[in-house]
């Protein structure tokens, strides 16, 4: 198969949906000539020129507002926000219209709109530059929210994305951006079903649910362990609404051990959802109190060391792995 | 007060007799049909909130009068008038209040979120300014799609100093999208005067602000209202770009149904507009012009009187939801 970075990857999945439907357009700042910031458009405003690939003035409540009516009247937008932090502005129009349209239409209007952005902490981004935010969508009812964390489910969530007829938020995490890995060929136009987890590693000791950027993080922890005979599976749930809680329940089954590894907030995050979701259905099939590996519950600061502080690293995933493991 | 600036005069709309008669009849339907609303939710016929449109009738129907079906309608949590103007059954609209089955949004909008795409009412909103946005973009999409629709969203003066205005206006006109702004300037957001909510009340004027055409009239002279519509939707049509309609009325019930309606305005102020209602205005022009006779004037209402009657007898009649589908439709696959 080949190899495609992951921004490549999502970049071509986006280019076969333009090609396939002249209904698709993307809005957002420099996402025109410029290719966006984050090298998301880069070579499509030649092909479909302004009124696809449109540049907007700085205003993301506008344009939201805009890209909902677009998306009840026979268009998909494609709203590429750059860095997720900028939706912020627009929550008003996602919360009380994009995402509450279908239902209040009673089903006779659908939404297919696209909100994109990157997300994550690195870089000295600081607090402005630095959000993740998902769990807010997955808790409100109207959105499904992406995370993917390879270059084949970057282009495969994102064609699906483009196709859905619902609110999509489909998240990327800066430090994902350059990583490579297999994608299959344009022809064979793969679509990721949202709701379905992958397994990246086989374990019987211990199971790890680990979100976006993590995943990665974790196998790396994971791969350590198994020297010192460890037996880590590491499921990436790939959306996190709709949650796939089934393939986390049949591993925990196995090995009646969980732990959730979230760069974000553990407070009412995702893994407080699956720690209470698991509880519920498995209790009894449980050997050890669920745990969770979150990143610290603050704005996002600036200076190197500070920012490190804050998130799960390999050698802190394992630990807490081996924790989990001794209880 | 009203801003003193020029208001467009409306000659040179030509409409046959039956078209006249048409929006007679189309503002008493409204009129009408608020004012069983007004008693149905005196008598605790309606759940929820019920803001009704007395008065302004001639901003929707004139407006409405030069759409075609397939055009569509972004309208406000005042939006009765707007929908029934747009053609949706009175029926549907009276279930919806009622909270039935068979109201136009099945019984999950109420007054606030009546939606009837079938007929290009692509939804009222319980906030204030959003809609502003949507009409921008279903002439985003109509330009993309070539297909010559145009988009309408309503307001009130109450929405000109929301950010969703500025915002929205301002894409439009940079893109010249296929959109008539329609400000129902009726001096009042619920009880605040507009004149305490900015400096300059003039909002047709601030159309210039955004290099796009801005009209003021009377909004309440329906012929006045359709003549300047039409040429907005001529304008959109043809890729001239969008239209800021600032149609100067007055709300003669209370803000809501229910609520007081005193302090921020006096009897003899609204005294003063309901001796300029608009439905008045046109019976006594087409009397006097020997258009129609009292006859069929005399006809209209009845018809419209016994419109309204069944629409309540279906309302009362419809059943509730059915508690089992509380859940249906957030997601398209159901
Ligand atoms: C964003 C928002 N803020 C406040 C409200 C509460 N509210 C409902 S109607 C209204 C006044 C609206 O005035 P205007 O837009 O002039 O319309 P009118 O009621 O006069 O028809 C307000 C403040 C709301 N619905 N939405």
């Amino acid at each position: 198969m080949r190899e495609l970075s992951f921004t490549v990857a999502a970049r071509e999945g986006l280019a076969e949906e333009m090609a396939r439907d002249e209904t698709v357009f993307v809005v957002g700042e420099g996402i025109g000539e410029r290719g966006g910031n984050f090298n998301t458009t880069v070579g499509l405003y030649e092909l479909y020129g302004p009124e696809r690939l449109r540049d907007t003035p700085i205003v993301e409540r506008g344009f939201v507002g805009m890209c909902t009516g677009a998306a009840m009247t026979g268009t998909r937008p494609v709203v590429d926000f750059m860095f997720l932090d900028f939706i912020l502005d627009a929550m008003g129009e996602l919360i009380n219209q994009t995402a509450k349209i279908q239902y209040m239409s009673s089903g006779r209007l659908t939404m297919p709109i696209v909100l994109r952005g990157c997300i994550g902490i690195g870089g000295a981004s600081a607090t402005h530059h630095s959000g993740n935010y998902y769990p807010i969508f997955a808790h409100l009812p109207g959105f499904r929210v992406a995370l993917p964390s390879t270059p084949r489910d970057a282009k495969g969530l994102l064609k699906t994305a483009i196709r859905s007829d619902d609110p999509v938020l489909f998240l990327e995490h800066k430090s994902l951006l350059n990583t490579k890995g297999p994608v299959p060929d344009a022809d064979a136009d793969e679509l990721i079903p949202f709701g379905r987890a992958a397994v990246r590693r086989a374990g019987g000791d211990v199971t790890v649910v680990a979100l976006c950027l993590m995943v990665n993080r974790t196998l790396e922890a994971a791969a350590d362990l198994a020297h010192d005979g460890i037996a880590v599976e590491v499921i990436d749930p790939r959306t996190v609404a709709p949650l796939d809680v089934d393939t986390i329940l049949e591993s925990v089954r196995k090995t009646g051990r969980l732990l959730i590894v979230d760069e974000d907030f553990a407070p009412a995050g995702i893994g407080a959802e699956i720690s209470a979701q698991v509880t519920e259905r498995a209790f009894d099939e449980l050997d050890a109190p669920i745990r969770r590996l979150n990143g610290l519950q603050t704005p996002v600061p600036y200076s190197p060391p500070l920012e490190a502080a804050l998130v799960p690293t390999r050698e802190r995933i394992a630990a807490a792995i081996r924790d989990l493991v001794a209880e | 007060m009203h801003a003193a600036a020029e208001v467009a005069d409306h000659t040179g709309l030509e409409l046959d007799k039956n078209r006249l008669l048409a929006l007679y009849r189309e503002m008493l339907l409204i009129r009408r049909t608020e004012e069983q609303l007004a008693r149905s939710y005196q008598k605790g016929d309606i759940p929820g909130a019920c803001h009704t449109y007395v008065g302004q009738e001639a901003v929707a129907v004139g407006v409405c009068a030069r759409l075609r079906r397939d055009d569509v309608v972004f309208s406000t949590h005042r939006g009765h008038g707007h929908a029934l103007a747009k053609g949706v059954p009175p029926r549907e609209v009276m279930a919806e209040l009622f909270g039935r089955a068979t109201g136009c949004s099945r019984g999950r909008g109420g007054s606030m979120h009546l939606f009837s795409p079938e007929v290009g009412l692509m939804g009222t909103t319980g906030i204030v300014g959003p809609n502003i946005l949507q009409a921008t973009g279903a002439g985003y999409s109509f330009r993309l799609l070539k297909n010559a629709r145009v988009s309408v969203g309503f307001f009130g003066d109450g929405a000109v100093n929301n950010g969703a205005f500025h915002e929205g206006l301002n894409l439009a006109a940079i893109w010249d999208l296929p959109v008539l702004y329609v400000c129902e300037n009726n001096l009042y957001a619920t009880e605040v005067a507009f004149g305490a909510a900015t400096r300059n009340t003039d909002v047709a004027e601030r159309a210039r602000g955004y290099g796009m055409a801005g009209v003021a009239v009377d909004g309440n002279d329906v012929l006045a209202v359709a003549a300047a519509a039409e040429e907005a939707v001529r304008r959109a049509r043809a890729g001239d770009g969008p239209t800021l309609l600032e149609c100067r009325t007055y709300r003669t019930r209370p803000h809501a149904e229910g609520m007081r309606d005193g302090g921020y305005r006096t009897p003899a102020e609204v005294d003063d507009w309901k001796r300029r209602d608009p439905i008045a205005a046109l019976r006594a022009r087409l009397l006097g012009s020997g258009t129609a006779d009292e006859e069929e004037f005399a006809a209209v209402d009845a018809e419209i009187t016994a419109i309204v009657a069944d629409a309540l007898r279906f309302a009362t009649d419809s059943p509730y939801p059915d508690p089992a589908t509380a859940t249906a439709h957030i997601y398209s696959d159901g």
